[in-house]
């Protein structure tokens, strides 16, 4: 197979108002990798996420995914990308009114009426407990989880339709040092078992260093560097210094001995 | 090409998921092909459950392409059949073994339960929580009076600026709304009693009708649900908003008690706005029957005055003005009480909001009816 990316970003422009946050940003997504997006506060990586899965409509610029234009896609080819990816919003975003295992249900009912009741609930619970949760954890509701639990219950709902593409979005903030490395040991679990591609935005360096392949930097309103973090090293870029270098990276390259 | 061939062909070609049933040497074999995914699955899953003999193997050499749900019937199989499976390749045996090790027993399912336990379980659960609520509000009247005290002791506590501002939103901002609501309230009135009055000649009496049910009750009790639809909701909206955003523990730590800046001003505000509120909510009922009566009857405003200062006892301004504060504060305590027992999702926003409403509302109600017992048997009829 040619090495086609996943993903393929040319020159997106976005603006809010007068403010542009992205200019001739340029970013390419290749298959099987976990690629970890870093940068600053109000760089726009969270804008960056939802110009791709089309939340957020771009200025100027191409955007393809699986080799598709997703602005020039009509609603029935929209539909169709979707159900190939899953997206891992910041809290979860799991919906309230309903409990975890109608929540990985939603896609499934939504896409594939011909599932019976019983198989739903059978997958609902796999997945969830896929995710790391115990089974128990299925017919609860949102908010009488912890703020991790619900994170995995949104990861849940996100590979629920076995996508091929997900999106996780800073999915590691928030949660103890303990329950973040057990999440990034999750997410390359399932990459490796399910063939995920992953677009990954992170503070996180131990996420960095445990399970990224690549590492895209967020800086001056465009991508300034991707890479290993070796290659990231190599550069003089004084903000990816600074990243890497700066006492928590320094802690995070430690940890790794 | 005939078309019941075409149309084979083109099921082919999207490589639905299939499977044939084969015996060989005696063992029932399933031969999977196609795409095992769930964009794929079909009738698959159904017609597996309707399997007459379990199958001794099932082969997977034909399929095209699995997923984590295409793995999951073929576990089921697996688990329930003991079926062997054989010729997977790499990708299945991995999802299969994952899938494996997310088998657990299903947790049962809360609505599982008989119709007649559910039914009597939430008659249960909401008389306990109807109860618990008149206690909670009775518990937190307490607190207010604990508050209302210490600021008497302490008056510079007072937050006179907040106070003033709820008088604004309270009071001067729902004139228009409710001076529209009584002024067609008081047409619709005095044009369904000079309807009825007339087929005894008595319509002269609309004017009584007018002047007395909008004095004693509809100003008040019209202006009371105006007040609890408009502010009673704000109230609880803006005191759980602020609770889930943890403004109200960020005042506790500070050292500010929440009882005194928040609920006492808005309580002193709908306590004291509602009897000014329903007095005008009076005048316009009035003016507008006295326009209906003017046209439809005849009756001239200088005489229209008269006669409601003649059939109108004074009492009757009194039993108004003094059901007034006591609905105002009912709907402000009842508005803050729900507004501070939001707790953990913004879901509750809305549910308290609701909550605060009716319950104002209603107890508004029920007093008025316990206020109508006193007043006529204290002889203000």
């Amino acid at each position: 197979m040619s090495e086609e990316p996943i993903i393929s970003i040319q020159d997106l422009k976005n603006t809010f108002g007068e403010q542009g946050v992205h200019e001739d940003l340029d970013l390419d997504v290749r298959r099987g990798e976990i690629l970890g997006v870093v940068g600053g506060s109000g760089t726009g990586k969270s804008v960056l996420m939802r110009s791709i899965i089309g939340l957020q409509e771009p200025a100027a610029g191409e955007i393809r995914i699986f080799g598709e234009r997703i602005d020039m896609a009509t609603a029935e080819e929209n539909l169709d990308l979707r159900r190939r990816w899953g997206v891992l919003f910041q809290n979860g975003a799991l919906f309230s009114t309903l409990t975890v295992a109608e929540n990985v249900q939603v896609p499934l009912r939504e896409f594939y009426k011909y599932l019976d009741e019983q198989l739903l609930d059978e997958i609902a619970t796999f997945k969830v407990v896929m995710t790391g949760l115990p089974a128990d954890a299925a017919p609860k509701h949102p908010s009488e989880l912890s703020g991790g639990m619900r994170k995995r219950a949104g990861l849940a709902r996100a590979l629920a339709l076995d996508p091929i593409l997900l999106f996780l979005d800073e999915p590691t903030a928030g949660l103890d040092p303990i329950g973040a490395a057990a999440f990034d040991e999750l997410i390359a679990e399932l990459k490796e078992a399910l063939g995920l591609t992953v677009f990954l935005i992170t503070h996180d360096l131990d996420t960095l260093y445990t399970i990224c392949d690549r590492v895209a930097v967020l800086a001056d309103k465009k991508v300034i560097a991707t890479g290993t973090i070796e290659e990231l090293l190599a550069t003089d870029h004084p903000w990816i210094q600074e990243y890497f270098n700066g006492p928590r990276g320094r802690a995070a390259v430690a940890a790794q001995g | 090409m005939p078309r019941g061939e075409f149309i084979r062909t083109s099921t082919a070609m999207s490589g639905e998921a299939d499977f044939t049933e084969v015996d060989e040497n005696g063992e029932r074999i399933l031969r999977f092909s196609g795409r095992l995914t769930v964009a794929r699955l079909g009738e698959v899953p159904a017609r597996l459950e309707e399997l007459g003999v379990a199958p001794v193997r099932a082969d997977l050499s034909a399929v095209e392409r699995i997923d984590t749900i295409g793995a999951w019937i073929l576990h089921r199989l697996e688990r329930d059949h003991g079926t062997e499976i054989t010729g997977a390749s790499d990708h299945a045996k991995q999802l299969l073994k994952h899938v494996c090790s997310a088998d657990e027993p299903q947790p049962a399912r809360l609505d599982d339960r008989n119709l007649i336990v559910r039914t009597v379980e939430q008659v249960g659960a909401a008389t306990i929580e109807a109860l618990s609520s008149l206690k909670g509000l009775l518990a937190f009247f307490g607190g207010l009076m604990i508050a209302t005290g210490s600021v008497i002791r302490h008056p510079r506590r007072l937050r006179l600026n907040a106070v003033v501002q709820r008088f604004e939103s309270v009071g001067l901002a729902a004139l228009g709304i409710v001076g529209l609501m009584s002024f067609l309230i008081g047409i619709v009135i005095a044009q369904q009693g000079a309807v009825q009055l007339r087929q005894f000649g008595a319509e002269v009496f609309t004017i009584n009708l007018l002047g007395r049910i909008t004095m004693r009750e509809l100003g008040i009790l019209m202006t009371a649900i105006m007040v609890a639809g408009r502010s009673g909701s704000a109230f609880a909206a803006q005191l759980g908003s602020m609770k889930l955003a943890e403004e109200v523990d960020a005042m506790r730590t500070i050292g500010i008690p929440p009882m005194e800046a928040l609920v006492l001003p808005r309580v002193l505000a709908t306590t004291l706005m509602m009897p000014l509120l329903g007095f005008y909510a009076a005048i316009m009922m009035i003016m507008g029957g006295g326009l209906l009566c003017w046209y439809e009857l005849g009756i001239p405003p200088a005489t229209f005055i008269s006669r409601i200062r003649e059939v109108v006892p004074m009492t009757d301004l009194w039993v108004g003005l003094i059901k007034a504060p006591v609905f105002g504060f009912i709907i402000g305590l009842t508005g803050c009480y729900f507004g501070m027992q939001v707790e953990g999702n913004n879901e509750q926003v809305g549910l308290k909001t609701t909550a605060a409403v009716v319950q104002a509302i209603f107890l508004v109600i029920v007093l008025d009816a316990f206020f109508a017992i006193f007043f006529s048997s204290i002889g203000w009829i």
